[in-house]
């Protein structure tokens, strides 16, 4: 059980070198049920990287609060933008470290790492792999941590499309066999609306909810590019002032 | 590379020097003031008779030894402080540069005053000299520390001993490799003018003995030997390392 309650008071974004302060967040509210997979959709720039930081816990520069129902202190998993591994790691110590030590944890990286197509590289040092299998470890480890909570920015940018579309079905089946909560921020409204069951159309600054959106498409509905354009044509339609990324 | 093939080109690249400095005393002629390979073997041999060679050579590796991890431990510690923290920095970052260009010299011969004839200032003076050094590599280092990793391990809840072992510490490995690179030759240099200044043994002070008798030979011969094992600690110790620590590279 794990709901987020995001409720940001004021959140600036300090001067830097001669640029002005800028107040990204100013009343924001935002609940997430459990087990939801909501995407956050807004163009570049917008803030959104850093609220998965506030709600991760490492951006604590804000007034507000963030709080979990059901637990306390959720395990909370991040896939970066970029993926973030350590170089001088294996793949598979990647995937472990964040772990408890242990047998079962070693176990279950392994099976992750399987299930990814990563079978043969546990002792690959990440910077030997395509940026296509670094993001595939990176969700191994973001998954193998068994989260509560899931926070993923823009995963799967930089990919070439029929990478990243593969990709998207791993995750799509990932969510199935391991369900958590998950916050996935994205500037791509064909890639929100094939894997959210929930999409919140950010704006501003300051950032405001434009529109709150929930998606009821079947699997295989979402494996249609048809049905996705239809969902996705309605759901930006209504705010043209938005040209949101063509994907 | 292999082994082999590594020791070979180490091999060639010395025996070139070899063959230059022998032609080159062939073509002066005097051996007196440049003898060839042969004889400083000779000076080398004669020396290690009598045993002077290695209990000199101990004890100024001792001092070596003493002297250089000093000074990387405690360098290392001043200079990752200071990388992380600019108000430190900016603080004691002008004394670094004056103690950097302190001369050896001036520091030896205050160890010496302040301290007196011991072998305690004499380790102390050759650390102080490096200190500086290792603090200006390993502030690089920690400055340029990744935040994005950082971040990462604090968000996947890494103690404190696993951020430092996995992530802090390989990011520091090349500046800890090339401070101590530069930093044995360093040290070992101003050992000598320590001992030759204020010991009553070690290398420096049988090399000052044999200056004062224009002997050359023994100079070269012990000059010779003390290469000859930092050539070894830097291919048996210090490269082995460095390729362990770096094979993740592509």
């Amino acid at each position: 059980m794990t709901a987020v309650r995001i409720d940001i008071a004021e959140k600036v974004f300090p001067a830097v070198s001669g640029a002005p302060a800028r107040g990204l967040y100013h009343d924001f509210r935002l609940e997430v049920a459990d087990k939801s997979f909501v995407a956050l959709l807004g163009p570049s720039g917008l803030g959104k990287t850093t609220l998965l930081n506030i709600v991760a816990g490492v951006d604590r520069d804000f007034k507000g609060r963030v709080a979990f129902d059901g637990k306390a202190a959720p395990r909370i998993g991040y896939a970066f933008q970029s993926p973030r591994l350590l170089p001088w790691r294996t793949v598979l110590q990647n995937v472990t470290l964040p772990l408890e030590p242990g047998a079962g944890s070693v176990e279950r990286a392994k099976t992750l790492l399987a299930e990814m197509g990563l079978g043969d590289a546990h002792d690959v040092y990440p910077e030997r792999l395509s940026l296509g299998m670094q993001r595939r470890v990176a969700l191994a480890r973001a998954f193998a941590l068994q989260p509560d909570l899931l926070l993923m920015d823009e995963p799967f940018v930089s990919l070439d499309e029929q990478t990243a579309e593969r990709l998207r079905d791993l995750l799509a089946d990932l969510v199935r066999r391991h369900p958590a909560t998950i916050l996935f921020v994205t500037h791509d409204s064909r890639e929100a609306v094939r894997l959210a069951d929930r999409v919140v159309l950010l704006a501003g600054p300051p950032v405001r909810i434009e529109r709150d959106v929930r998606i009821e498409l079947s699997a295989e509905a979402r494996r249609s590019s048809g049905e996705v354009e239809r969902v996705r044509g309605a759901l930006t339609e209504a705010a043209p002032a938005l040209s949101l990324a063509r994907g | 590379m292999t082994a082999v093939s590594r020791l070979g080109w180490w091999a060639l690249s010395l025996g070139v020097f070899v063959a230059v400095w022998w032609l080159a005393a062939l073509y002066y002629g005097d051996p007196k003031l440049l003898p060839t390979p042969p004889l400083v073997l000779d000076a080398l041999i004669a020396a290690a008779k009598t045993g002077a060679l290695f209990s000199n050579l101990l004890v100024t590796l001792a001092r070596v030894a003493a002297s250089f991890l000093l000074a990387m431990v405690i360098g290392s510690a001043l200079g990752i402080f200071l990388g992380m923290s600019p108000t430190a920095d900016r603080l004691v970052g002008p004394w670094i540069v004056l103690f950097l260009n302190l001369p050896a010299l001036v520091i030896i011969m205050l160890c010496y005053v302040w301290f007196g004839l011991v072998e305690s200032a004499a380790v102390a003076a050759v650390a102080i000299n490096k200190i500086p050094n290792v603090a200006v590599t390993l502030r690089e280092g920690a400055a340029a520390l990744s935040r994005d990793l950082a971040e990462m391990a604090r968000i996947y809840g890494f103690s404190r001993w696993k951020t430092l072992r996995h992530v802090i510490l390989p990011q520091l490995a090349p500046y800890f490799a090339a401070a101590a690179r530069s930093g044995l030759a360093l040290v070992w240099k101003i050992v000598l003018v320590v001992e030759l200044l204020g010991r009553p043994n070690g290398v420096g002070f049988e090399l000052q003995t044999a200056f004062q008798l224009w002997d050359v030979a023994t100079i070269l011969a012990y000059a010779l030997a003390f290469g000859l094992i930092v050539q070894a600690i830097e291919l048996g110790l210090i490269q082995p390392w460095e390729r362990a620590a770096n094979r993740w590279r592509r």
